[in-house]
C-alpha cells in the first residue's frame, strides 16, 4: 500500500491491567501494528500475547455500539434488547439516580471489575452519597494486599515486588501470570540469565514455574504450614537478621501478658503521644540487654532482648514480640508441615537453610549513604538477596490472610524488606500500618442529597473503625467492614448480588456494574447467581429492580442488564493510571501514566468516564458542579486536568507536569497543557528518587520527609514492621469482651477471637473444615493462561485460537485410578455443583489437585460467538463448582466462602471428586445454558473468515 | 556468508505466546499478508500463523519439567523445502540465508510443506499460497526503522528475551556466542537440514548448603542467649577426674 | 499424511494411462517381430491411445484440483533441475503429446519408415513415436514416484520400491485395462494382455508387499527427543498451541483409526491383486470384455485404496509436534 497514510501514536495498553506502554501504528486510520514502547519503564518495549492482539479486540464483532434497553416484557438474561439514544439512556438513569439520591443513596450500588479508574468511580460514588461502592479487589487478591500491608506497609501486586535485579534466590509462591505480567517476565528471565536460583512453590508446574530451578509441589491451601515451618527452622538455627528485626520491626517491643488486663496482648506504652495520627507513636518499650531494664524503643545505645519474659515494675508480665513468635512456631516443625503440605520435611529444612544462608552470606552492600528516622546515618545500604513473590495461590484461600502474614514475617526475618535484592516498595507505598483512609463508622454518614461522610473503602485499625450500625449490623450491601469480615479493605463484590437479592442487610434499587462479568466468571455459585439476577419477589418486581451494565462487549453479564452502556476500548479513550489509584510506580520512584485515544470511538460508544461526569453533572454532585449548579468540567480530559482533591490542594489525578507551565510534579496547580506533555513523553511520568531515598523507605528519613512534602503521606514517622499485630489483637480483645471498644455480635465472637490472632497461625481452609474430605478428596484450582484475560478475550479471533476450550488437567495416576482416559469426558463434582468436561493427563500437577485454565468456557452466543464455538461446547467454567456460602458447621448459620478476616473470596478452597462420564452421555460440557442472541448494535453477520490487512477499510 | 537465524532460549521461555500473536499482527498487514483466519467466531477457529508455541512435559511427577517450545521456520541451511518447489516460489536467499516464498509464483501445491520435516509451513487457506516465517524481512532491513527495531516482531515482543536474532555464521555475533556458550542445538539433526535456528537448553542453578554454613559465628542466638547450653547439673568430666 | 482425493486420482489415472499406452506399444512391438498379429491402426492403436490420453488428461485435470492456484500451474515447469514435481509437469504433457501423436499417426496411417532393421523389419514413425513414448512413460513413472521417494524423512516412501511400485501398479492396471480394451475392440489380444497383466500384477504384489513389509519394520529415526532436543525417555505433549487445529493437523493427519487403516490395506490387497488375477485368468480364454472390465474396475478401485494407504501410512516427522490437543 504505497499511498497509504501511516502514523504512530503512543498510549497505554489495556489488554490487561498491567498497563504497558505501547506504540500504535495506524494505516489509513486502521490499526496496523501495536508494539511495546521501548521508552516505557514498565515493559521496556516488550509486549505480551494479549497486547499483540489488540487489533482483534478493536475490530471484534462482539463490540457493543449502542446504548440498549431490555426489551419490555422480555426476561433478564434472555438478551433481548432495543436500541435507545444516549439522551434517553442518560435521562432514564439520571432520573432514577436522582430519586434514589434524594431518598436513600445507599440504594444505589456501583461495583467495578478489572478497571483501573477507581479514583473516579470512587469519587463518583462518594459524591453520590452511597457507601455501596467497591472494585474487584475483594474477589481478587485482597488477602495479598491486606496481609502484607497490615504487616509491612506494602505488598506485592501494584504496591511492590521482588528486586530480581539483585536477588540471588527467588522464591515464587502461588503465582501463574500475575498482575505485573510483562515486567515480571522481563525480570525473571534476567534473573535466570544472571545465574540466580529460582524456586517455585505451586501445586502445578506451568508458565513461570516451568523455568524454575526447583519445583516444590504443594497441596493447595497449606502454604501457611510451610511458611510457619520455615520460620520455625530459621529461628531455631538463628538464621534471622537480628539487627533488622531489632531496629525495623516490633520484634523487641514488650507485649503485655497479663490476661486479666484489658491491655492484654497489647504493647506496653510509656506515655500518651503528643500528637495522635495515623502512625505508630514511638512510645513502646524494649527490655535493654545492657541495663536489664525497660527502655523506650530505639533509645540510643540500647539493645533489646528478643527472647525472654520480664516483669515490669508494676508487676506486669511482658514478653518481646519475637518471643511470642518463637513460642507460636515451636510446634510448627518441618515434620508437622510435611504431613499437611505434602512436602518432605527434609525439603522444607533445606529450603529454610538455603534462604537463611543466602540471606546471611551473600549480603549486598551498596555505597549509598542514608539517614534513618532516628537520625542515625548509614554509609551504605545493605540487603539480603532473597526475594519472594506470591499472588493468588496464597490469596484466594480462606486462610490466606494469616498465610500471607506468615510470608511477610518470613521475609522480615530474612531482613529483606525494601532492601536491595529483597522486596521493594513502589510509591505511594509504604503506607502507615494500617493506612490512614477510613470509612465512616456509622450509618449516619449516609444522608439524602449529600456526599458520603467518609470514604467507601478504608483500613480499619480497631473495632471502632468498622462501618456498622449501633447493633453491629453492616451498613454496606456487601457487608464489608462489618464484624463478618472486619478488614475487607477492598469490599466484597462477590457478595453483592446474593445480598441484594436476599435484601440482606437491605434491598437496593439500582446496581451498576462496570467492566465485570458478574453473571459468569467473577461470580461464585454461578448457576444460582444467574437465577438471582432474574428473580422476582411476591409483588412481581425484580428483587434487584434495576441493573445497569457498562461494558465494551456483549458478555454473559450484559444479558442481565436493564440498561447497557456501550463503552469504548482502550484505543478509543482517555484514561489515567493515577497516583490516587493504582499507579504503575517502579522501585525507584513514582510513575503514573495515561491513555490517549488513537482511533475514534466505534458507533455510539462513549467512555464510561464521560458518562460518569455527565451523570455527575446532571445529579449536581458537588465536586462536579459550580456553586450555581452548572457543570464544572467540559469532559473527562478537562476533569483530569482541573480536578483538585480540595480547592487549591494542587493534588490531582496526575502527578506529572503540574503547575501552570508543567514545571511541578506531585503537587501543583492544574496545567492546561498536561495531556500534551504526557503525550509527548510516552504517556508516562516517571519521577526517579535519588538513590538514598530508594531503599529502607519505612524508616528512611529523607524519603519519608520527601513523601510528606509531596503529600504522599501526612506524617514522616517510621513504619515499623508489625511482626506482632496489635490491630488484630484489638479485634480479638473486643471478641473477648475486653476494653471499651465496640463488641462483635454474639454469633461472630468465636470467629473473631479465633481468626484475629496477632501472630500467624495455620488453619485448614473453611471449606475443608466443613465438607467430607473423604468423599471430596481433591482440590480444584484455576490458573490464568498467559494469552487470555479472564472472560474477555474469547471475542478475540487470534487469542481464541490459542485457547478455544479448556480441559481439566489431572495427574495420570489419579485419572487412571478412576478409569478416565486422556482426552476423555469426565465429571468433576463438588458438594455445590458438577461439571462435565474433557480430561487431559498431566505430570505437572500434584496428584491431589486438578486444575483448568480460568474463564475459557462461555455461554453459547455470548461474545457474539457462533453456536459451534468450542468455548460453549467443550469449554467449561470451574465457578459452577465454587460456593459463595458454606453451610454453617453443625447446622449453624451459613457462612460466606471467604477469608473471615478480609472477606477475600476463597476460589481455590473448593473440594471435588472426579469420575468418568458414561459412554452414552453427550460429548459436550455440562451445564449448558440457553444461547444468547446477538445484541442490537453488535455485528450480526458473523464472518466465516477474515483476512485482516490494515488500511483497506474493511476492518469493520 | 551470512545466515540469519533465531536462537530460542528454552531456559527462559515461559510459553506466553507473545511471539505468536506479535508475528501474526506484524505479518498479516505486511508483505506476507493478509493471513487468513477461518471460523474466527465459531467452532474450531483456525488461521495462518508463522510461529506457534507448544508445551511438553518431560518426566514423571514429581520430577516433571514443563517445556514451552516455540517453533517457526528454522531457515535450514540445506532446506529440503526449496529444491522440491516446482515453481521456484520457495527459495533461499544467498545474501542472508532467509528461506522465503514468492507469493506471486506459488501455485499452492503444498509440496514444500510435505518436504519440511518440521511442519514449519502453513498454507494460507484464503489466498491458497504457502506461507511461513519470513524472519520479518520487511522489518530487519527497513531503513525507516531505528537500528534497535530492525529485528523480527517476535524478538522485540518476547518478554523474556528468549528469542535472539542474528547471523550464526558470524562467530562473534551474540547468537553464535549463545549457541557456543550454552550448548545450543538444532532440531532433528538426523536429516542433515542444518537448521539455522537453534535452541538453548534448560540450565539448572543449584545450591548446596554446607553444614559449616549453618553453624555460624554470627548466630544471633548467641546474643539472645538461646544457643542450647547443657544444664549446670548435668554430668561432666569435673565429676570424675582430677589432674 | 492426509492425501487430497485429487492426488489419489491423479496418480492412479496417470498410472493406468501410462500402463495402457505401454500395453499398446508392447503389442505393436510384438507384432513388429510377428510375434502377435498386426492390429488395425485406427480401431486398435488410435482408439487405444485415445483412451490412454483420456486417462492422462483426467489425471492432469485432477492435478489442478490439487493446486491452490491452478491458474499459475504453468509456472511449475520452472524448477526441473531440482524438483521432481517440476519434472513431472514437464514430462506429463510431453508424454501426452507423444501419446497423441502416436494415436494420430496410427489414425492417419502416417508411417514413413525411419530405418530398417537388418532382418528387413521397417521401423516406421509410429514405432519411433511409441518408443519415445515408452521412454517418457517410464520417465513419468520415475518422476511421479520420485516426488515421494525423494523425501528422505518420509521413510515409508524413501525407497526404490516406491518407484518400482508406481511402475508395476501403473503397468498392471494399464495391462488389465488393455485386456478389456482388446476384448472390446475384438482384437484377439486379450489373452496376451491378460497374461502380462497377471505377470505385472503378481510382480506388483511382490514389490508392493515388500514395501509393506519394509514399512512395517521401519523404526522412526526422528523421535520426540530429537524433535525438541531433550533427552528423556518420557516426554508427553500437553498443548500444541492451538485448540482449533491448524494446517498441520489437517494436512498431515488422516484422522482414521488403526483398524480403518488395516481394513484399507486388506481391501487393496484383495482388490488390486487377489481379485483381478483370477478374473484376468477367467477372461483369458476368449474375448470376455465384461469380465475384463470388471477386473479393471475392481483393480482401479483397489488402487484408489492403495494410493490412499500409501499416503496415509507415511508418518511425517512433523507429526511428532502434534501429539495432543489442549
Ligand atoms: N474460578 C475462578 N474465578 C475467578 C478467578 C479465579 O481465579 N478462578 N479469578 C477472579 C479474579 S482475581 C478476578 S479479578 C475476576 C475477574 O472477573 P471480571 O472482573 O468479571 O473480569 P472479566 O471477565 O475480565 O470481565 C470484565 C468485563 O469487562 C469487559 N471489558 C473489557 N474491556 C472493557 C472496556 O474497555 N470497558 C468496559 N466497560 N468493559 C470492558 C469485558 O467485556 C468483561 O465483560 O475473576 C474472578 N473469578
Ligand atoms: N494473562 C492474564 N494475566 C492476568 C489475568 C488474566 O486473566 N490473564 N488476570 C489478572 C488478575 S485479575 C489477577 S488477580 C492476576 C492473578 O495472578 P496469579 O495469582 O498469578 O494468577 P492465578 O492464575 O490465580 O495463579 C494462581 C497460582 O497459584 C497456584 N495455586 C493455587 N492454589 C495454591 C496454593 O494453595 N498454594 C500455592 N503455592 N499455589 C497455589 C495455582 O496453581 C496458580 O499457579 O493475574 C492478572 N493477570
Ligand atoms: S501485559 Fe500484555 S496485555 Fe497487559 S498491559 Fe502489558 S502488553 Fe498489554
Ligand atoms: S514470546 Fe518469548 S517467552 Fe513467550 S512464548 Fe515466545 S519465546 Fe517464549
Ligand atoms: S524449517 Fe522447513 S520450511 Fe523452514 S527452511 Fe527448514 S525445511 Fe524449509
Ligand atoms: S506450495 Fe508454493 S512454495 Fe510450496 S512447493 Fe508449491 S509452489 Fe512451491
Ligand atoms: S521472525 Fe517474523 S515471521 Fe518469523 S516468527 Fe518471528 S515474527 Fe514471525
Ligand atoms: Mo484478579
Amino acid at each position: 500500500m504505497a499511498d497509504a497514510v501511516t502514523e504512530t501514536r503512543n498510549t497505554t495498553c489495556y489488554m490487561c491491567a498491567c498497563r504497558c506502554g505501547i506504540r500504535v501504528h495506524l494505516r489509513n486510520g486502521e490499526v496496523r501494528y501495536i508494539e511495546g514502547n521501548p521508552d516505557h519503564p514498565l515493559n521496556q518495549g516488550v509486549l505480551c500475547a494479549k497486547g499483540s492482539s489488540g487489533i482483534m479486540k478493536q475490530y471484534s464483532p462482539a463490540r457493543l455500539t449502542k446504548p440498549l434497553m431490555r426489551k419490555p416484557g422480555s426476561e433478564r438474561g434472555a438478551g433481548q434488547f432495543v436500541e435507545v439514544s444516549w439522551d434517553e439512556a442518560l435521562a432514564t438513569l439520571a432520573e432514577r439516580l436522582a430519586k434514589i439520591r434524594a431518598t436513600d443513596p445507599k440504594k444505589f450500588a456501583l461495583f467495578t471489575g478489572r478497571d483501573q479508574m477507581q479514583a473516579l468511580t470512587g469519587l463518583f460514588a462518594r459524591q453520590f452519597g452511597t457507601p455501596n461502592y467497591a472494585a474487584h479487589g475483594g474477589f481478587c487478591s485482597v488477602n495479598m494486599a491486606a496481609g502484607m500491608i497490615y504487616t509491612i506497609g506494602g505488598s506485592f501486586w501494584e504496591f511492590g515486588g521482588p528486586d530480581l535485579d539483585r536477588a540471588k534466590l527467588f522464591v515464587m509462591i502461588g503465582t501463574a501470570e500475575d498482575h505485573h505480567s510483562n515486567p515480571l517476565k522481563i525480570a525473571i528471565a534476567k534473573f535466570k540469565r544472571d545465574g540466580g536460583r529460582f524456586i517455585s512453590v505451586n501445586p502445578i508446574r506451568t508458565g513461570y514455574s516451568a523455568i524454575a530451578d526447583e519445583w516444590v509441589p504443594i497441596k493447595p491451601g497449606t502454604d501457611g504450614a510451610l511458611l510457619l515451618a520455615l520460620i520455625h527452622e530459621i529461628i531455631a538455627l538463628g538464621l534471622y537478621d537480628r539487627e533488622f528485626l531489632v531496629r525495623y520491626t516490633n520484634s523487641g517491643q514488650l507485649v503485655n501478658m497479663d490476661d486479666s488486663n484489658s491491655e492484654f496482648g497489647m504493647f506496653v506504652r510509656t506515655e500518651v503521644p503528643e500528637e495522635e495520627g495515623c502512625f505508630d507513636p514511638q512510645n513502646k518499650l524494649w527490655w535493654d540487654r545492657a541495663t536489664n531494664r525497660p527502655v523506650v524503643t530505639h533509645t540510643e545505645g540500647a539493645d533489646p532482648f528478643l527472647f525472654g519474659e520480664f516483669k515490669l515494675s508494676d508487676g506486669t508480665l511482658v514478653k518481646p514480640g519475637f518471643q511470642l513468635l518463637k513460642e507460636r512456631v515451636e510446634d510448627y516443625t518441618p515434620e508437622w508441615a510435611a504431613g499437611i503440605t505434602g512436602i518432605a520435611a527434609d525439603t522444607i529444612r533445606r529450603l529454610a537453610h538455603e534462604m537463611g544462608v543466602t540471606a546471611r552470606d551473600q549480603k549486598i552492600e551498596l555505597p549509598i549513604a542514608w539517614t534513618d528516622v532516628w537520625g542515625k546515618e548509614h554509609d551504605t545500604v545493605t540487603g539480603n538477596p532473597v526475594a519472594f513473590h506470591a499472588m493468588r495461590g496464597l490469596a484466594a484461600h480462606s486462610n490466606g490472610f494469616q498465610t500471607i502474614r506468615a510470608l511477610a514475617i518470613l521475609m522480615t526475618l530474612l531482613g529483606t524488606i525494601d532492601r536491595p535484592g529483597g522486596f521493594r516498595h513502589k510509591a505511594p507505598f509504604p503506607r502507615p500500618i494500617p493506612p490512614c483512609a477510613k470509612t465512616p463508622n456509622t450509618p449516619l454518614a449516609i444522608m439524602p442529597n449529600s456526599p458520603l461522610d467518609g470514604l467507601a473503602l478504608g483500613w480499619p485499625g480497631e473495632p471502632d473503625d468498622l462501618f456498622v450500625d449501633d447493633d453491629g449490623k453492616p451498613v454496606r450491601i456487601d457487608k464489608a467492614f462489618s464484624w463478618e469480615y472486619p478488614l475487607s479493605v477492598h469490599g466484597l463484590m462477590h457478595n453483592v448480588i446474593t445480598n441484594a437479592w436476599r435484601g440482606d442487610p437491605y434491598p437496593i434499587d439500582t446496581l451498576m456494574i462496570f467492566m465485570a462479568n458478574m453473571a459468569w466468571n467473577s461470580t461464585m455459585n454461578t448457576v444460582e447467581v444467574r437465577k438471582m439476577l432474574n428473580d422476582r419477589g411476591a409483588d412481581g418486581e425484580y428483587k434487584i429492580p434495576f441493573i445497569v451494565v457498562c461494558d465494551a462487549f456483549q458478555s454473559e453479564m450484559t444479558a442481565y442488564a436493564d440498561l447497557v452502556l456501550p463503552d469504548t476500548t482502550y484505543l478509543e479513550r482517555h484514561d489515567v493510571m493515577s497516583m490516587l489509584d493504582r499507579p504503575i510506580s517502579e522501585f525507584d520512584g513514582p510513575v503514573d501514566a495515561v491513555r490517549i485515544p488513537v482511533v475514534p470511538p466505534l458507533g455510539e460508544c462513549r467512555p464510561f468516564q464521560e458518562v460518569l461526569i455527565e451523570l455527575a453533572g446532571r445529579l449536581r454532585l458537588p465536586a462536579f458542579v459550580r456553586p450555581d449548579g452548572s457543570r464544572k468540567f467540559r469532559d473527562y480530559p478537562d476533569f483530569i486536568v482541573n480536578y483538585e482533591t480540595e480547592p487549591g490542594s494542587g493534588i490531582g489525578f496526575l502527578a506529572g507536569w503540574r503547575g501552570k507551565g508543567g514545571e511541578k510534579f506531585m503537587r501543583g496547580e492544574p496545567n492546561p497543557r498536561q495531556w500534551e506533555m504526557y503525550a509527548k513523553n510516552n504517556c508516562v511520568y516517571h519521577y526517579k528518587l535519588p538513590p538514598s531515598y530508594q531503599y529502607m523507605r519505612n524508616w528512611n528519613k529523607g524519603y519519608l520527609e520527601w513523601s510528606q512534602r509531596n503529600r504522599i503521606q501526612r506524617y514522616a514517622e517510621p513504619i515499623l514492621i508489625h511482626l506482632y499485630s496489635e490491630v488484630l489483637q484489638k479485634f480479638r480483645l473486643a471478641a473477648q469482651g475486653k476494653g471499651n471498644s465496640r463488641k462483635p455480635p454474639e454469633h461472630l465472637r468465636k470467629g473473631i477471637e479465633t481468626y484475629f490472632d496477632p501472630l500467624p497461625f495455620y488453619y485448614e481452609p473453611l471449606e475443608s473444615q466443613q465438607v467430607d474430605t473423604v468423599k471430596y478428596p481433591l482440590n480444584a484450582v484455576t490458573q490464568r493462561p498467559m494469552a487470555m484475560y479472564h472472560s474477555w478475550d474469547s471475542q478475540n479471533a487470534w487469542l481464541r485460537q490459542i485457547h478455544g476450550h479448556n480441559h481439566l488437567f489431572v495427574n495420570p495416576l489419579l485419572a487412571r485410578s478412576h478409569g478416565i482416559e486422556d482426552g476423555g469426558w469426565m465429571w468433576v463434582e463438588s458438594p455445590w455443583g458438577k461439571v462435565r468436561c474433557l480430561c487431559s493427563y498431566s505430570e505437572a500437577v500434584e496428584p491431589g489437585t486438578v486444575w483448568t485454565w480460568n474463564a475459557i468456557g462461555k455461554i453459547s452466543g455470548a461474545w457474539n460467538l457462533g453456536p459451534g464455538a468450542n468455548e460453549s461446547r467443550q469449554g467449561f467454567l470451574l465457578n459452577h463448582l465454587i460456593a459463595d456460602e458454606l453451610p454453617g458447621k453443625g447446622g449453624g448459620p451459613r457462612v460466606p466462602n471467604s477469608d473471615p478476616i478480609t472477606g477475600q473470596a476463597a476460589w481455590y478452597d473448593v473440594r471435588v471428586r472426579i469420575y468418568k462420564a458414561a459412554a452414552d452421555e453427550p460429548k459436550e460440557t455440562s451445564p449448558q445454558f440457553s444461547p444468547l442472541p446477538a445484541a442490537p448494535g453488535t455485528r450480526t453477520k458473523r464472518p466465516s473468515w477474515i483476512a485482516f490487512f490494515a488500511g483497506t477499510g474493511k476492518a469493520r | 556468508m551470512t545466515q540469519l537465524a533465531l536462537v530460542i532460549d528454552l531456559n527462559v521461555c515461559v510459553g506466553c505466546h507473545a511471539c505468536v500473536t506479535s508475528c501474526k499482527q506484524w505479518n498479516t498487514s505486511g508483505a506476507a499478508g493478509p493471513l487468513a483466519d477461518f471460523n474466527p467466531y465459531d467452532g474450531d477457529p483456525t488461521g495462518t500463523f508463522f510461529n506457534r508455541v507448544q508445551s511438553f512435559e518431560v518426566g514423571e511427577f514429581p520430577n516433571t519439567q514443563t517445556v514451552h517450545f516455540p517453533k517457526s521456520c528454522l531457515h535450514c541451511e540445506d532446506p529440503p523445502c526449496v529444491p522440491v518447489c516446482p515453481t521456484g516460489a520457495s527459495y533461499k536467499r544467498a545474501e542472508d540465508g532467509i528461506v522465503l516464498v514468492d507469493y506471486d509464483k506459488c501455485i499452492g501445491c503444498k509440496y514444500c510443506a510435505w518436504a519440511c520435516p518440521y511442519g514449519a509451513r502453513e498454507i494460507d487457506e484464503s489466498r491458497k499460497v504457502m506461507t511461513k516465517c519470513t524472519l520479518c524481512v520487511d522489518r530487519i532491513y527497513d531503513p525507516a526503522l531505528p537500528e534497535r527495531e530492525r529485528k523480527p516482531a517476535c524478538v522485540l515482543a518476547c518478554p523474556t528475551s528468549a528469542r535472539l536474532f542474528g547471523d550464526i555464521h558470524d562467530p562473534d555475533s551474540a547468537v553464535s556466542q549463545a549457541i557456543r556458550d550454552n550448548a545450543g542445538y538444532a532440531l532433528m539433526p538426523e536429516w542433515g537440514t542444518h537448521p539455522a535456528n537453534h535452541y538453548l537448553p534448560r540450565r539448572k542453578t543449584q545450591r548446596h548448603v554446607h553444614a559449616d554454613e549453618l553453624e555460624r559465628a554470627d548466630n544471633p542466638l548467641k546474643i539472645d542467649g538461646l544457643l542450647p547450653k547443657p544444664a549446670k547439673t548435668e554430668p561432666s568430666l569435673d565429676d570424675v577426674t582430677s589432674w | 499424511m492426509n492425501p487430497a482425493f485429487s492426488v489419489i486420482l491423479l496418480t492412479t489415472l496417470l498410472g493406468a494411462g501410462q500402463g495402457l499406452f505401454l500395453a499398446l506399444f508392447t503389442a505393436q512391438s510384438y507384432a513388429l517381430f510377428d510375434l502377435l498379429p498386426q492390429q488395425d491402426s485406427r480401431s486398435f492403436y488410435a482408439s487405444g491411445s485415445l483412451t490412454a490420453l483420456a486417462l492422462l488428461a483426467a489425471g492432469l485435470g485432477a492435478s489442478f484440483f490439487h493446486l491452490g492456484r491452478p491458474e499459475r500451474a504453468w509456472r511449475s515447469a520452472a524448477q526441473w533441475r531440482t524438483s521432481w514435481l517440476s519434472r513431472e509437469t514437464i514430462v506429463l504433457p510431453a508424454f501426452m503429446a507423444l501419446v497423441f501423436l502416436y494415436g494420430v499417426a496410427h489414425w492417419f496411417g502416417w508411417k514413413p519408415v525411419a530405418a530398417t532393421l537388418p532382418a528387413g523389419i521397417a521401423i516406421d514413425a509410429t514405432l519411433v513415436l511409441g518408443l519415445l513414448g515408452t521412454v517418457l512413460a517410464f520417465l513419468l513413472f520415475l518422476c511421479t514416484a520420485m516426488i515421494y521417494a525423494c523425501l528422505p524423512f518420509l521413510r515409508e516412501w524413501h525407497s526404490p520400491l516406491t518407484v518400482l511400485n508406481y511402475i508395476l501398479l501403473g503397468g498392471s492396471s494399464g495391462f488389465t485395462l488393455a485386456t478389456a480394451f482388446a476384448a472390446l475392440a475384438g482384437s484377439g489380444l486379450s489373452r496376451f494382455f491378460a497374461t502380462w497383466a497377471i505377470i505385472l500384477t503378481a510382480a506388483a504384489f511382490v514389490s508392493r508387499g515388500a514395501s509393506l513389509l519394509r514399512n512395517a519394520r521401519l523404526k522412526p529415526r526422528s523421535t520426540l527427543q530429537t524433535a525438541i532436543g531433550i533427552k528423556h525417555p518420557r516426554i508427553v505433549q500437553t498443548s500444541h498451541g492451538s485448540t482449533g487445529g491448524t494446517f498441520n493437523t489437517r494436512e498431515f493427519f488422516h484422522g482414521r483409526t488403526r483398524l480403518f487403516l488395516r481394513s484399507i490395506k486388506w481391501l487393496f490387497l484383495v482388490a488390486v491383486f487377489a481379485a483381478p488375477i483370477p478374473l484376468l485368468a477367467a477372461a483369458m480364454p476368449g474375448p470376455a470384455p465384461a469380465i475384463a472390465l470388471l477386473a479393471f474396475a475392481i483393480q482401479y478401485a483397489g488402487l484408489l485404496a492403495e494410493r490412499w494407504y500409501f499416503f496415509a501410512e507415511a508418518n511425517h516427522p512433523q507429526n511428532l509436534y502434534y501429539q495432543a490437543i489442549a
